[in-house]
């Protein structure tokens, strides 16, 4: 996708295998859908444990709550659907029944992003994060790859509470190897560099690692980090990012406003004042394909870079 | 568990209630007292018959749930919780103050014994039905009762609920509507009529039985039915007066969300009377 990077699975198909392992140990899991188990991927839990798999129908309002008086009985609740149609159509009944109870229910929207492609804007989240920041107290993350979001996921069920998680419907680029191990909370350093820091997550982060290349090439080392939980934020990585490098560059696969750029932006400012520069979305996109509506809407290698010279530029 | 109070020892029980609603409204300067009068007798017959809870183990997984969906009506359960000894008496006259436990609708944490946070309207009857599927799938025979308002179901997600609960065969579950035909803005034949009611929620799958419910004896047979029940959730469509017992508060629009002032509190106690 727009990078050169190998390709592996979609982080939905990470969801459905942490699924399926989860229900074989512990009895406390139950997923719930909203006739999107197909292409969220929960139909593998279905299949495997149908009898604690509810499909609510297209009830995403009804799905967050039912999910909540399940959380309430003591189970763990997995509910998924598009992760527009799971924060903009549930949004109160996550405040109400999930987020101010805290209760143990794991949001996990999939299709995030544009790059769910021809389906078109109407499937397309770009305010998920805004939104999922505006719950307090839940956890908030977007695994890169495969072998990240099997980590991350598995990491969520263990800890106690609510959390949102979006996964993407297209083959990530691959960015974690074998055996490398991904904490939540815990913001990985994916390259080292003293010049200025890329900040990304998502499908961004092949298109940031490719930019720091290309920036190599120019004689200016960019430290790229993976800041795959939004919160609770790693903030004392990013302060030392800010601080080495005196620069940074966010991106995201969202609207500018109100997602990883702000919190990102907050905690450099608390910490370590520093230019920064952002390369997000700045409204709805369009049906088309996955690289086509990157290029077209400004996620592209060639943004982070100019990007990044922008804020070389600010930095001296 | 539960002290089982005589349906006539119910009746003076509500008397005590109705008082608790008038007077801490009347303390808190804000409040609804219209449907909590309303709920008085569906609440105590829940509370001091039918509801297995145990104040001294408000989390025992094998519990009947309430879940007061219509969480402006919060004063009415405070004060049957209070009287059943979840907390003091004393302290109804905090609701809605600040550092008091007794939110202005209920929240879940607050209170053991509050098993949602509710208050924006139209989703408790979702979250009583993952309590519901939670029973059936750990094999335990609880109820989980959820009171709504006829004004409450004006919300599409009541009858997103509604479906599911009855595609899934809930029999553990009791909706019961207090059907006391005011909403905030006015009747809800002229804002948005949800009636039949009756006929709404059999067509979608529920066992129903309309009832009188301000008449105890009615109350009684209807929860004596709903534990009863078999097969399909089982609605109460319970037909209530707004305000009822405090004849200037009866019927009234104006009693929806407004406190009483001094003046008028005495003449509502005046009224309600004192229990035996």
């Amino acid at each position: 996708m727009s990078t050169t990077r190998p390709v592996g699975r979609a982080t939905r198909d990470a969801y459905g295998d942490v699924l399926v392992a989860l229900g074989a140990q512990r009895e406390d899991v139950v997923v719930l859908d909203a006739d999107l188990s197909g292409s969220t991927r929960s139909g593998k839990f279905a299949a495997a444990y149908p009898e604690r798999f509810f499909n609510v129908g297209i009830c995403e309002a009804n799905l967050v709550g039912v999910a909540a008086g399940l959380a309430g009985a003591g189970k763990t609740a997995f509910i998924s659907s598009f992760s527009s149609f799971l924060l903009c159509k549930g949004f109160d009944q996550l405040r109400m029944a999930v987020a101010y109870p805290r209760e143990n229910v794991k949001i996990i929207g999939t299709h995030g992003g544009i790059t769910l492609g021809e389906d078109g804007a109407s499937q397309m989240s770009i305010e998920d994060f805004a939104l999922a920041l505006g719950l307090p107290g839940v956890v908030v993350c977007h695994p890169a790859d495969d072998a990240s979001a099997l980590q991350l996921l598995t990491q969520i069920a263990a800890a106690d509470g609510p959390a949102y998680v979006r996964l993407g419907r297209e083959k990530a680029p691959t960015i974690y190897g074998e055996g490398q191990s991904v904490e939540l909370g815990r913001a990985e350093v994916l390259r080292g560099g003293d010049d200025l820091t890329i900040v990304a997550n998502g499908m961004m982060l092949g298109l940031a690692l490719d930019a720091a290349e290309q920036l190599a090439a120019q004689g200016v080392q960019a430290r790229v980090i993976d800041v795959h939980t939004l919160r609770p934020l790693d903030e004392a990585t990013l302060a030392a990012a800010a601080r080495e490098t005196g620069a940074l560059v966010v991106v995201e696969e969202h609207l500018r406003v109100a997602g990883l750029g702000s919190v990102v932006a907050q905690a450099v400012v608390q910490h370590a004042p520093a230019p920064m520069r952002f390369v997000g979305l700045d409204g709805y996109a369009e049906s088309g394909s996955p690289s086509a509506l990157l290029a077209k809407y400004g996620l592209t290698c060639e943004a982070i870079v100019g990007a990044a010279q922008e804020v070389l530029a600010a930095k001296r | 568990m539960s002290p089982k109070l005589t349906q006539a020892e119910c009746a003076e029980m509500c008397v005590r209630i109705r008082r608790h609603i008038i007077e801490m409204i009347h303390a808190a300067g804000s409040g609804h007292p219209g449907g909590s009068l309303s709920a008085t007798e569906l609440v105590t017959a829940l509370y001091f018959h039918f509801l297995r809870q145990d104040p001294q183990h408000a989390d025992a997984p094998d519990r009947d749930r309430f879940i007061l969906s219509k969480g402006h009506g919060v004063p009415v359960q405070y004060a049957a919780m209070a009287e059943r000894g979840y907390f003091p008496i004393a302290d109804l006259t905090t609701l809605r103050h600040i550092d008091s436990r007794l939110e202005g609708h209920p929240v879940k944490g607050t209170l053991p014994g509050i098993e949602a946070s509710t208050g924006a309207l139209g989703q408790g009857l979702s979250i009583a039905c993952g309590h519901a599927l939670a029973g059936r799938l750990d094999g335990r025979d609880f109820i989980t009762y959820c009171l709504l308002g006829d004004g409450e179901i004006n919300e599409g997600q009541v009858w997103e609920a509604a479906l599911f609960a009855a595609h899934q065969r809930l029999e553990r579950l009791v909706a019961i509507v207090d059907a006391n035909h005011i909403q905030l803005d006015g009747y809800t034949a002229d804002i948005l009529d949800t009636e039949p009611l009756v006929d709404k929620w059999r067509s979608f799958g529920w066992n129903v039985i309309e009832i009188d419910g301000n008449d105890l004896a009615q109350v009684f047979a209807a929860y004596e039915a709903a534990g009863a029940n078999l097969g399909r959730p089982f609605c109460i469509i319970a037909r209530t007066i707004k305000g009822k017992g405090v004849s200037f508060m009866e019927n009234s629009v104006a009693w929806h969300g407004v406190a009483p002032d001094a003046e008028q509190t005495a003449a509502a106690l005046a009224e309600i009377g004192e229990a035996r």
